[in-house]
């Protein structure tokens, strides 16, 4: 299993490399998409199955949503020629991203294997938790019973980013 | 924006009731099966989309859509919330108190007040969703007038 999500990784990195450079918008977007349905198998993997529900029925609507919008606008990227400041940028980048790849080394090292293992907090969730919420789904016990702040944060979160988008996006005033 | 063809407006038809009755079915099985009210509420959404795409505007009166949508989103938010603070006046004195019988593990209605939160935050993510999109088309047809 860890063989098959080593090589779907892979093939998200390479997606989301090409999404980057493509010259063509419209294969860019189908490059993201590459990323999101490779992660949809490896939600499966891993055993996610609420997970992997959630992630395709996004990932289309995304899809659907950004080639219309590639569609209506133009479909060449705009090429811009590097520049000192982009030069700058690129070399801060690569520098940060060796001290984080330096530190990730040294901290996962402490990890426990995927899958294996569970923490004090994860244990009082698991032992009998179809008996305390009477779920026998224990994702929407934990969802809406244990953690129910949360799942209210998520719901005003998406109020609140609907309102961004009726706000910002309108051009002409309401009469 | 314009409808489609007549065979995508018949496939739709077909369609768009089974995709939207599988919606319903996730949320409602929230907490028996795998998914809950996000999942089946964005396959709900994705029905509606179905339904806007293959019709267009000048089917469907979309303004008046997006209203009825933006009420149900917040009614639905509300009573999420309500759900959550009426914990608090029934036993234990804390919020998402999960106040109302348990019932039998496994059966249809069992698990108290989480098939409620389950049909409300589908609902209110079907309609968050489905007003994002609505807005893209709707500003895009005002700013081209």
């Amino acid at each position: 299993m860890e063989v098959a999500v080593s090589i779907i990784t892979g093939l998200m990195i390479l997606g989301a490399l090409y999404a980057i450079h493509a010259k063509d918008l419209l294969s860019s977007v189908i490059a993201c998409g590459i990323v999101g349905y490779s992660l949809v198998i490896c939600f499966l993997l891993l055993k996610a199955p609420d997970l992997a529900i959630v992630q395709i029925v996004v990932d289309t609507i995304t899809l659907i949503i950004m080639v219309a919008v590639v569609l209506d606008s133009s479909r060449e990227e705009l090429f811009l020629k590097p520049d000192t400041q982009g030069y700058v940028t690129t070399l801060t980048g690569v520098f940060l991203l060796a001290i984080f790849l330096y530190f990730f080394v040294i901290s996962v090292q402490s990890l426990d294997i995927l899958g294996k293992g569970s923490l004090r907090m994860a244990e009082q969730y698991i032992n009998g938790a179809a008996q305390k919420t009477g779920s026998a789904n224990l994702v929407t016990g934990v969802v809406f019973d244990f953690r129910g702040y949360d799942t209210m944060g998520e719901a005003v979160v998406l109020v609140t980013a609907v309102l961004g988008v009726l706000t910002i996006l309108r051009i002409k005033g309401k009469k | 924006m314009k409808g489609m063809t007549l065979i995508v407006k018949k496939t739709t038809q077909l369609m768009a009731g089974i995709v939207f009755m599988y919606g319903i079915y996730v949320i409602v099985h929230g907490h028996l099966t795998p998914g809950g009210g996000f999942a089946g509420g964005v396959i709900i959404a994705g029905s509606l989309i179905l339904v806007t795409l293959a019709f267009g505007s000048d089917f469907l009166k979309l303004v008046k859509e997006e209203a009825g949508t933006t009420l149900i989103e917040s009614f639905a938010t509300l009573m999420f919330i309500l759900i959550a603070v009426s914990g608090f006046f029934f036993g234990t004195r804390i919020f998402f108190n999960n106040f109302l019988p348990k019932g039998v593990v496994g059966h249809l209605i069992s698990a108290g007040v989480l098939p409620l939160y389950n049909i409300f935050v589908g609902t209110e993510v079907a309609a968050s969703i489905f007003i994002i999109f609505l807005s893209l088309i709707i500003f895009k047809e005002e700013s081209a007038q």
